[in-house]
């Protein structure tokens, strides 16, 4: 793994954190849906927030893409390039 | 001979297949229902009326019943002008019309209850569809395709949601009413890329209405169309009753209005009202207008009459209001928390804890003979309960009390208020 992808994840993770109240080990395999259990209106203020902190948007057609942390981080890095 | 087992529709054959069960998504869902529907509550999504004696009025397990849980805004369901007007036409043109309206299915009465719509709104476009959902979904999926952007606030109705999945358009949803929000996607977003901005005047489960002034500059400004969902506010905002954008002055930005027969008109259909001529192609090319049957003549004659009388209707307009007013501070007054500080529309959102004493006060009132809409999470936004009150400009001022009463009583009996 290269640097600026070693740093959108940690970027990535960081965000995660306030939502994270079961305290789950974050990893790029984490899944929003089965290890975070995230419900549709976490998803929801967590995508805002994402987006208000890297200054992009993540449409929801490539939100039902995302299903792992890890392409999450891949999707951020994309839009921001 | 063919054994029954051998039968193509016979389940027991299928069972012996491994496949997942294609009912097996729902099972959360059905066991949080009858848990609940076993702790001995009646169904909230099970309510049949028996007989219907007024816009106001219904008979519901053998009880007589104050109807506060209707879209029944304006009370015409059984205006005498909208009935004769129903039954004449079921006579002259028979039934049903058996066609799409590109085919067979456009009557004089189609032509005469678009005529209505554009001189009620002022605009000279109008199209009819057969449903208000059909009407979002038609006009969103046709108008936002595949690389246009759809930018829609995250409370929106279904119909909407549906319309940008079927036209398959990229898909942004801005925090409910935010305007700040809404500026910094609409600024994110490709300069050159189509833009549809759907708004809707008055949010249905909280009854609270949009800040229409400022985000339809907004859109404008970076250069997208602007389509506002007036379903909840036909008949009773702005001068003519053309709805919220009309009442915050900004109606004539607004490129699409989207609307319902099925709430102050007091029948069944939806439309979509512009002043766009190019309006008139999208008959040819929008599939829930093409293939799906036109509305019955009756309908669409009830729908002429009720919306030509929607035009003059300032004092159901003023009762209306009143009503809405009077039943938001009483509830306030009695210990209720209200989803909106103030009457915003004609919907009061009553908050609750949580489902069982949403569910408790909803059979506590029934019992006592008000009936009021539940609504649950994902209907409502932020995992909130409530029992959504809307009132109706036939509701007279004794019923209010009467509505008052029933809650004061119940919330004790239920420990909602002190
Ligand atoms: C905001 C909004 N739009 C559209 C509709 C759909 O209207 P109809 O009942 O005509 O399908 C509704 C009604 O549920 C609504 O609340």
């Amino acid at each position: 793994m290269n640097e600026t992808r070693a740093n959108a994840f940690e970027e990535v993770k960081s965000q995660i954190e306030p939502f994270n109240q079961k305290g789950v080990p974050i990893t790029e395999e984490t899944s929003f849906q089965d290890d975070l259990e995230w419900d549709s209106l976490t998803v929801m203020d967590f995508v805002a927030a994402v987006e208000d902190e890297f200054d992009i948007v993540i449409t929801m057609n490539q939100q039902a893409e995302i299903e792992t942390v890890g392409q999450l981080v891949d999707a951020v890095q994309e839009l921001r390039a | 001979m063919t054994e029954p087992g051998n039968q193509p529709d016979d389940p027991g054959e299928q069972a012996t297949v491994t496949s997942r069960n294609l009912f097996d998504k729902f099972e959360p869902l059905m066991q949080e229902r009858n848990r609940l529907l076993d702790s001995g509550i009646r169904d909230p999504f099970a309510i049949v009326m028996d007989e219907v004696k007024s816009p106001t009025e219904a008979i519901i397990d053998g009880r007589n019943t104050i109807l506060l849980g209707t879209y029944n805004y304006m009370g015409m369901t059984f205006d005498p002008d909208v009935i004769a007007a129903g039954k004449d036409a079921l006579d002259r043109f028979g039934s049903g019309t058996t066609g799409s309206r590109v085919l067979n299915g456009t009557y004089c009465g189609h032509m005469e209850v678009e005529q209505a719509l554009k001189e009620f709104y002022a605009m000279d476009h109008a199209m009819v569809f057969s449903t208000g959902y059909q009407a979002n979904l038609g006009i969103i999926s046709t108008l936002a395709g595949k690389g246009d952007y759809v930018i829609l606030d995250a409370d929106s109705h279904a119909s909407i949601y549906d319309g940008c999945f079927l036209g398959n358009a990229e898909t942004v949803r801005f925090r409910h009413n935010n305007v700040e929000n809404l500026a910094k996607r609409l600024e994110r977003l490709p300069r050159e890329a189509g833009k549809l901005v759907v708004l809707e005047g008055v949010y249905s489960m909280l009854g609270d209405i949009a800040p229409l002034d400022e985000m339809i500059p907004l859109a404008k400004q970076h250069g997208a169309m602007v389509l506002v969902d007036e379903a909840h506010s036909m008949g009773f905002f702005g001068e003519n009753g053309r709805g919220v954008a009309e009442a915050q002055g900004v109606i004539d930005q607004v490129d699409f209005i989207i609307g319902t027969f099925s709430k102050s008109v007091g029948t069944v259909g939806g439309f979509c009202v512009s002043n766009h001529a190019k309006t008139e192609f999208l008959r040819l090319v929008c599939r829930p207008y093409t293939f799906t049957a036109s509305l019955p003549p009756s309908v669409v004659a009830t729908a002429a009459t009720s919306i030509r009388k929607l035009m003059h209707a300032g004092d159901k307009r003023a009762h209306l209001w009143e009503n809405s007013k009077r039943l938001h501070k009483g509830l306030r007054d009695l210990g209720f928390r209200l989803a909106t500080d103030e009457a915003e529309s004609a919907i009061l959102a009553v908050l609750l804890d949580d489902q069982e004493q949403a569910v408790r006060m909803w059979q506590a009132l029934l019992e006592h003979g008000l009936y009021v809409n539940m609504a649950r999470p994902p209907a409502t936004p932020s995992g909130v309960y409530l029992l959504r009150c809307s009132l109706c400009a036939e509701h007279s001022s004794e019923q209010v009390d009467e509505i008052l009463a029933m809650f004061e009583a119940a919330g004790r009996a239920t420990g909602a208020i002190g």
